[in-house]
């Protein structure tokens, strides 16, 4: 069940007119044009232990995605192909507001979306995932730790999520005469990824759309759009989400812009995924 | 997969000297919604905690009139362990959080601030032994780093006994086939001890001996906390001087 989310932060009317006012002038609180990205950093190969992983920063916002890989039985109707579960924690470390507990509805909604951007596209191959096809295969878990909420949470959930995919490793099976697997964690080869997808978000406050609200915005946000774009210039994924409508137009728009900004995105992943990194150097960096 | 030879001449299976911290680095102010956060990072362990507070309790009924109530939460990612790990609380974690709770509420001025809540919320990135040793020495430094007035810093590290003998801060290879594991918390400046645990096996001479060390990695834990709190300020200061 899905309830109208009470006013946590109580954001006066006043503000809403302050950057309707700015953005009749085509600037934004922090000083960015409505189709401007804030800074994106993106760091792979993070966390040791895991099988892939990767910390993204949007501005200040901050998540990072762990990938972990078990064994498992396939889905009956798919006999052969391996398993991805994509999850999403909203910590409370990273916002007042977070509590702690089972993902809410919005972590949920995050989980699922950026899950579908992966599985329709066939980013990760599950085909080449089986082991002993109809019995064991490969579970591929995709774990998404929102470490700081500054606004956009799914670009960059999205971004941390592609990096860490395409930046794992699949450890080796090992199937014994009893049929039982072994992975062998230190002997490891490509994960099957094909491709690549991000995700960009925009808002519309009146008749406004900005590319990557941050928080102050997304709290007075009318609407919410984000569109998953392939790096084959596919449209792998689309969700809207507000309390108010958007015109016909308008998501044409959103789509187009996304398009666009959506190279910049891709290159970022491409980037991170050929230099690996620390979560040192990844949380530290602008600090020392 | 069988035990292996966990210290051989004196050599531990990464190399170390039995009194030898594992290679540490820590950072505060690492989070921005946080009022104070600190990441510790203990040879492959890495823990990342925030501070949130003092702030109102929610539901009213849990606060107290004289003090502030604590409320921590030790988790481990789920991508932190070997095997992937569902991020349900599991009982150890439910454990940990209690013994972690009731090490810092001994050393907080909780009675500075009535009728609020101060949250420690630590999460394990990536664990590899000594998780909740380098959780409350993070949660102590966020604590410091969020302004919240303490009797003293915490520090904390565990000693075991691998093949007969005593050992300085166990990774997690250690941690699985020692004879016993025992994590120190302290208040240095205080010698006030905070958090002690013991798993397995000790004669009380062994447990004299095994203070004695984690006493010695608290000192050099300790000292590391302070100089990471000096440059917080520091830095401020050599930014006013640049400009």
């Amino acid at each position: 069940m899905s309830i109208t989310p009470s006013q946590q932060v109580i954001i006066p009317k006043l503000k809403k007119r302050s950057l309707l006012e700015l953005l009749e002038k085509g600037k934004r609180i922090d000083g960015r044009g409505s189709y401007d990205y804030r800074p994106v950093r993106l760091y792979s190969g993070v966390i040791e232990k895991a099988e892939g992983s990767a910390l993204a920063r949007i501005g200040k916002t901050m998540a990072l995605v762990g990938v972990k890989v078990g064994v498992g039985v396939p889905y009956p109707d798919t006999p052969n192909m391996g398993v991805l579960a994509v999850n999403a924690e909203f910590v409370p470390l990273a916002s007042p507001t977070f509590e702690p507990g089972p993902p809410d509805e919005n972590a949920v909604e995050l989980a699922r979306v950026i899950d579908r951007s992966i599985r329709e596209l066939k980013v990760l191959d599950l085909e080449k995932l089986a082991i002993i096809p109809g019995e064991k295969v490969y579970i591929v878990w995709l774990d998404i730790y929102v470490l700081d909420h500054d606004g956009n949470l799914i670009d960059a959930c999205m971004l941390a999520s592609m990096t860490a995919l395409l930046t794992s490793r699949l450890p080796k099976a090992v199937v014994d005469e009893k049929g039982s697997v072994q992975l062998v964690r230190d002997e490891t080869t490509d994960m099957p990824v094909n491709g690549k997808v991000v995700i960009v978000t925009l808002g519309k406050i009146g008749k406004h759309l900005i590319v990557d609200p941050c928080l102050e915005e997304e709290q007075v946000l009318d609407s919410k759009i984000s569109i998953a774009v392939s790096e084959d210039s596919r449209i792998a994924g689309a969700q809207r989400a507000g309390l108010q409508s958007m015109s016909e137009e308008e998501v044409r728009k959103a789509i187009d812009i996304a398009f666009e900004v959506s190279r910049m995105l891709l290159e970022k992943v491409d980037e991170a995924s050929r230099r690996p990194s620390t979560l040192w150097e990844a949380l530290i960096e602008d600090q020392y | 997969m069988e035990k292996p030879v966990l210290i051989k001449d004196g050599v531990r299976i990464d190399g170390r000297k039995p009194d030898e911290l594992r290679p540490i680095r820590m950072a505060v102010g690492v989070l921005h919604n946080a009022d104070g956060s600190a990441y510790v990072e203990q040879g492959r362990t890495k823990v990342i905690a925030a501070i949130f507070g003092p702030r109102e309790v929610h539901p009213k009924h849990l606060a107290f009139p004289d003090r502030a109530v604590i409320r921590c939460r030790y988790h481990m990612a789920p991508f932190s362990t070997t095997e992937r790990k569902s991020p349900a609380p599991s009982r150890r974690e439910i454990e940990l959080s209690k013994v972690i709770r009731e090490a810092l509420e001994a050393i907080i001025f909780t009675e500075l601030f009535p009728r609020t809540v101060i949250d420690v919320f630590i999460e394990v990135l990536e664990a590899d032994g000594g998780t909740r040793c380098a959780g409350l020495t993070a949660a102590s430094l966020a604590l410091a780093d969020a302004g919240i007035p303490l009797r003293d810093l915490v520090a904390a590290v565990a000693v075991g006994k691998v093949d007969g003998t005593l050992v300085l801060d166990l990774n997690e290879l250690e941690d699985e086939y020692c004879e016993a594991d025992m994590p120190l918390g302290m208040a240095p400046s205080l010698g006030e001890v905070v958090l002690f645990q013991l798993n397995g096996v000790l004669r009380p001479d062994e447990l004299d001996e095994a203070v004695k060390l984690a006493k010695q990695g608290i000192m050099k834990i300790y000292e590391m906390q302070k100089e990471t709190l000096r440059r917080k300020y520091s830095k401020g200061l050599t930014q006013a001087e640049v400009s």
